[in-house]
């Protein structure tokens, strides 16, 4: 390929070995410094605490911090991956009844917030919940002490909860490896002998490894980046730590540096996976995919899929949902209020041009490191994507002084040459808010798209050049088409997590500006939860409407329905 | 399509950006209290005044966005909860001394800064609430009783390290010192019921599920829980005490204001700061939020005034303020939030 490309350009320089600027290189350096300069200023403060916290910290309860957390992120994981992959295998792979209604609600949950997910929960299921309460009138116990039952404010429960609303990205990007797997493939594998399980196991499994890798990577910087759900379970976490350094210890330098350990968990687990694959190629040869052949399964396997794919969906949305609708239901008079409306409004709007930005970006980039191939890119735009795994808070924090110095330093230059003041331009607007769901949400476009793009052979890009079609005009006539669904995807994802963002929101907006998470929250942070029901239940279904478009759009884009020749 | 997309965004910016802050009839406001809290008040001065009030609400951060946004910061004025933020604010030197006779008459001088740098607002007590079925009135009077062993398996608290904890923590330092405080914070995790979790009503509803006879919280949560339907049951199985420490009186935490070193609308601004110290504010503050007004000679609810009047503890806010990071250390050496040890 390379080969290729020199001898492209060299035609077209006739020997004369110009220096020419790339713009695809140069725009992605632009770029990822831009996107990464509040993981940077994050870097930057973790430099300058006011007090060496570690010695006190290592006394006390970092270990168990860090304990706990790991504890955390493998739960989450190991969860999730079971959930998601087992889903997403028995909707693309088998049939059985209800399939083609699983396959867009297994994405259900997405649409919920998890602080909403962990109060129901606990609602339920502590002592003074209905369950509880059912148990001892069946069994004629009286108080706590009378029996055992599951603490549900705990490091099990919190990871049950984060599962069961993060499980949807790891089943989407695997489902999408799968549909894009040729069936050809998997006929092959059965051909040399091998039985569907191990065609499953040896096979398609490892083909789809990449988009697994980004599904679980995505979830576990949800996991590290989350405080709500965990403070909410009595969890202490690294990011416990992190704020208690900050807020209460009032040392900002040394939350950050504890960010910054947090970060290197997570560079340190991508490394350690890239490493572990770095010489596979993972795309298919075949320009044709067929439709894939679905195995009928009968008698215990049915039901087993059945639950496989209907207890997430109970769990992880169906419940929450009919609670949610309850307390709407009861508590209607005092949920509706003049403020909702644009609220919601603007939560909408904002989420969709964040989810626009981000898609473009992503895209640029993705295919910027695709075309050249170059590892110190790639690197820089992953480094980029490390928003995700920073708390909200902290983002917010590493978005404010950037925008803060751009705006006094244009208004002291300014004032000084023109003798007027321009005040802020950037801080306190929406552009901040929009620039904080960028940063943080780049991972989920980045991530999906290189999957994505990773999943189109490098043939096509050949073809498009023996063409001539300039690398832009193969981006746009060839790779784009074929990986409408990723996009879609990367959009959807994205637009649903901007409207459940809170912490960033909170901090960085203009005055008189609700989105609907901070107005839902000013009620569930004092476990008021039933009294915005309403509101967190227009969260939910702004989200649902975009995740069931995803799965239809991703459904109709199968391979074999663009490519068919009859 | 990338050029429209950029072109959409600076339309769509253009109007909320270039914001100089400052404008003929307007005051804005930084708020750590939730918006539905403070709206009340805030409509009632732009009732009076005409004075339009704009307000952003976030609970962590909001100094570091002043901080960022250093003199073109649009902020006026900054409502607190807990002394912590103040002190927060007021050492990052981010606020102006504001001084009115209106503003030194209604806040006594134990609840504002001699050079008018912040002033409190309100005030709010720590107490502790007792099982009506299970516990007798006087057989617990103080804090220090919490650690006493006759209560082991019996209290309930929300983390140690949040903010209302770790003030009354500071205090107890304040009062007896680092030594102390840690023998004492030992005593009460040994008496604890569960693992810390929850918040100051959650601990209310433990108190009515049998899980524990005493906890900690705030005053105003017995008068917000008593307006709840779901939440009447857990209010009414307990009772009130208000804690003595170190003989003194109740641990008292103030919400409070402070004006923006560099306020773009300060006229406004000293305006609403009246006004929130005005009897018609406090009487607001008094019985929609349950809180203890700052103006001593404003009447509170009536269901506070059917709890008497009790003692407060004096020490100076300056004081817990100071010790707050020796707390949070105390919290984390003696383990608080893992709960009781295992039996």
């Amino acid at each position: 390929m390379t080969g290729l490309q020199a001898s492209a350009t060299d035609a077209r320089t006739r020997g004369t070995r110009r220096f020419r600027p790339d713009p695809w290189a140069a725009g992605a350096f632009v770029i990822t410094a831009i996107v990464a300069l509040p993981v940077l200023t994050v870097l930057a403060a973790a430099f300058f605490p006011t007090e060496n916290i570690w010695p006190h910290l290592w006394d006390t309860v970092l270990p168990a911090y860090i304990f706990s957390t790991l504890e955390l992120m493998a739960g989450v994981a190991a969860s999730t991956i079971l959930i998601g992959v087992s889903a997403a295998w028995l909707v693309t792979a088998c049939d059985f009844p209800g399939r083609r209604i699983f396959e867009w609600a297994l994405v259900l949950p997405l649409a919920m917030p998890a602080y909403v997910v962990a109060y129901v929960y606990t609602d339920i299921l502590e002592f003074a919940g209905p369950v509880q309460a059912l148990l001892r009138d069946i069994f004629g116990w009286d108080t706590a002490k009378d029996y055992w039952f599951p603490e549900i404010r705990s490091l099990g429960g919190a990871i049950v909860v984060m599962t069961m609303t993060l499980y949807p990205y790891v089943y989407l990007l695997t489902r999408s490896a799968f549909l894009e797997q040729s069936s050809g493939v998997g006929e092959a594998a059965r051909t040399l002998g091998c039985s569907p399980w191990a065609a499953f196991r040896r096979v398609s499994l490892p083909m789809a490894r990449p988009s697994i890798v980004v599904g679980v990577a995505l979830v576990l910087m949800e996991t590290l980046n989350d405080f709500g759900t965990v403070d909410f379970f009595a969890v202490q976490t690294l990011t416990t730590g992190m704020f208690n350094v900050w807020l209460v210890m009032n040392n900002t330098g040394g939350g950050a540096q504890i960010a910054v350990v947090m970060l290197i968990f997570v560079i340190f687990l991508l490394v350690a996976e890239r490493a572990a694959r770095r010489k596979r190629g993972y795309h298919d040869t075949s320009t044709r995919p067929r439709l894939p052949v679905r195995f009928e399964l009968r008698g215990g396997r049915k039901f087993l899929a059945v639950l496989v794919c209907a207890v997430p969906i109970l769990i992880g949305f169906i419940v929450p949902a009919g609670l949610l609708t309850s307390y709407a239901i009861e508590f209607y008079d005092v949920s509706l209020n003049n403020r909702f409306p644009q609220a919601a409004l603007n939560s909408i709007l904002l989420a969709a041009l964040a989810a626009a930005v981000a898609v473009m970006i992503g895209l640029f980039l993705a295919y910027a490191v695709r075309l050249r191939k170059s590892t110190l890119l790639r690197n820089l735009a992953r480094f980029a994507s490390l928003g995700y795994a920073v708390p909200g808070a902290v983002l917010a924090i590493g978005i404010l002084f950037p925008f803060g110095a751009f705006d006094n330093a244009v208004d002291g230059f300014m004032r000084t040459t023109f003798g007027i003041s321009t005040g802020l331009i950037l801080s306190g607007t929406i552009v901040a808010v929009l620039f904080a769901y960028v940063v943080r949400f780049l991972a989920l476009a980045y991530g999906t798209l290189e999957a994505g793009l990773g999943r189109v052979t490098p043939h096509m890009d050949d073809a498009a050049r023996t063409l001539n079609h300039g690398p832009a005009q193969a981006l746009i006539k060839v790779n784009l088409p074929i990986i409408r669904g990723s996009m879609l995807t990367a959009g959807i994802l994205i637009f649903v997590d901007c409207m459940k963002e809170l912490p960033a929101t909170l901090l960085l907006r203009p005055f008189n500006f609700d989105t609907l998470a901070t107005y839902v929250y000013q009620f569930a942070s004092d476990e008021l939860l039933e009294e915005c029901a309403l509101g967190a239940l227009t969260i939910v279904a702004a989200g649902i409407i975009p995740v069931i478009l995803l799965t239809r759009v991703m459904g109709r884009n199968r391979p074999d329905q663009e490519f068919s020749i009859t | 399509m990338k050029f429209r997309l950029l072109a959409a965004i600076a339309l769509i910016a253009a109007p909320t950006t270039m914001t100089t802050g400052a404008s003929a009839a307007e005051v804005n406001v930084y708020s750590h209290r939730q918006e539905i809290l403070v709206r009340p008040l805030l409509d009632a001065f732009t009732k009076e005044t005409g004075i339009k009030v704009n307000v952003v609400f976030a609970q962590k951060g909001l100094v570091k966005r002043l901080e960022a946004e250093g003199r073109n910061s649009p902020a006026d004025i900054v409502l607190t909860v807990d002394v912590a933020r103040i002190s927060e604010i007021v050492d990052a030197e981010l606020v102006q001394p504001v001084k009115t006779p209106a503003l030194e008459k209604a806040v006594p001088a134990n609840y504002r800064d001699p050079n008018g740098l912040w002033y409190g607002l309100t005030l709010r007590a720590r107490m502790i609430y007792t099982s009506k079925d299970r516990v007798g009135k006087g057989d617990i009077t103080s804090y220090e009783q919490l650690a006493d062993p006759k209560w082991r398996g019996k209290v309930c608290s929300r983390k140690g390290d949040h903010d209302y904890n770790i003030a009354l923590l500071a205090a107890y330092i304040g009062h007896y010192g680092e030594a102390k405080a840690t023998e004492w914070l030992e005593g009460v995790k040994a008496n604890l019921a569960r693992k810390p979790q929850g918040n100051d009503r959650a601990q209310v509803k433990a108190i009515m599920e049998g899980v524990c006879d005493i906890a900690i919280g705030n005053h105003y949560y017995m008068a917000l829980m008593l307006k709840n339907d779901k939440q009447k049951s857990w209010a009414e199985s307990a009772n009130l005490v208000f804690p003595t420490l170190a003989g003194k009186g109740t641990h008292m935490n103030i919400s409070g204001m402070v004006m923006t070193k560099y306020a773009p609308n300060k006229a406004n601004a000293v305006k609403l700061m009246e006004f929130l110290v005005s009897k018609k504010a406090q009487g607001i503050y008094a019985n929609v939020n349950s809180e203890y007004p700052i103006d001593p000679d404003v009447k509170t609810s009536p269901l506070l005034e059917s709890w008497g009047k009790f003692p407060r503890d004096d020490i100076a806010l300056d004081t817990i303020a100071k010790n707050r990071a020796a707390a949070l250390k105390i919290v984390n050496t003696v383990g608080f939030n893992d709960g009781p040890a295992t039996n």
